[in-house]
């Protein structure tokens, strides 16, 4: 099976470049012809997750992978855990500081904009130890 | 509607892309501050109202493919804002009104607003 993947490293903090992965992201799966909307759904996801790491887990990486039949994208870091997967994937509940919502984020729905946009996301989180956000979009059907 | 047609009704300034205004189709618009709000309700390819004069601004509309920015009560954009709306052709507008105003107008100019979804559907392609 003819696999595409790649990663991008992203910084903790590093508030000015946030979504440069996604936009790359985007752009190539942009190249090797998936369609619009399926980019779009992808890269929403991409931004999110990647919001993520910049905001709560002092970076992380992000791996996506294309198969013929979808696109798996894995943000995994080693930040300080979610205590309490539920609350946070309530819609408006958020731990982000005052900067970033200044920037227009953390109003509390990355994770359910996520959810929305996968057609399966798990979250594996332990405190202490990191998070892991595994989204799969299936591309037909 | 071309978006000169939506320039003009709100008597904005075209900070960037005054000659694409003419090649620009748009049916729907999202206004809002919050840009996860913008990443979860606002309909691919539908313009974007926003108070806020940060770069996520141009990042967050290339994710849903928003064709141009208008950025409300006299706000204006950062330069590395605007200049990352040039590089992908995104027409960048002032508006001196409110949102509340620039929005109405809008409205009564005949650009559709965004179907907000049930929390309990998936997204619809």
């Amino acid at each position: 099976m003819n696999i595409i993947q790649d990663e991008f490293q992203v910084q903790g903090g590093d508030f000015a470049n946030v979504g440069t992965a996604s936009t790359a992201l985007k752009s190539s799966l942009e190249m090797i012809g998936i369609p619009s909307a399926i980019r779009r759904r992808v890269s929403i996801i991409a931004y999110e997750a990647e919001m993520n790491l910049v905001i709560h887990a002092g970076g992380g990486v992000i791996r996506y992978y294309v198969y013929p039949d979808r696109i798996n994208i894995v943000a995994e870091d080693e930040g300080p855990g979610i205590p309490d997967i539920d609350l946070a994937m309530e819609e408006g509940y958020s731990t982000a500081s005052d900067e970033i919502r200044e920037l227009g984020f953390g109003a509390g729905m990355g994770l359910s904009n996520i959810k929305r946009n996968a057609d399966t996301m798990e979250i594996r989180s332990e405190v202490g130890e990191g998070t892991v956000i595994d989204s799969v979009i299936f591309i037909s059907g | 509607m071309k978006l000169r047609q939506i320039s003009d009704a709100i008597e904005a300034i075209v900070l960037y892309g005054n000659e694409l205004l003419d090649d620009i189709d748009v049916d729907y618009a999202y206004g809002a501050d919050l840009m996860s709000d913008v990443l979860a309700f606002a309909n691919p390819g539908s313009l974007l109202l926003t108070g806020l004069t940060n770069v996520q601004i141009v990042r967050t509309s290339q994710m849903l493919d928003i064709p141009a920015v208008i950025f409300v009560r006299g706000k204006r954009p950062r330069e590395e804002t605007v200049k990352l709306a040039e590089s992908l052709k995104m027409p960048v507008l002032l508006s001196s009104k409110s949102m509340f105003e620039t929005c109405g107008l809008l409205y009564k100019a005949g650009v559709l607003p965004c179907n907000i979804p049930s929390r309990e559907a998936k997204v619809e392609d």
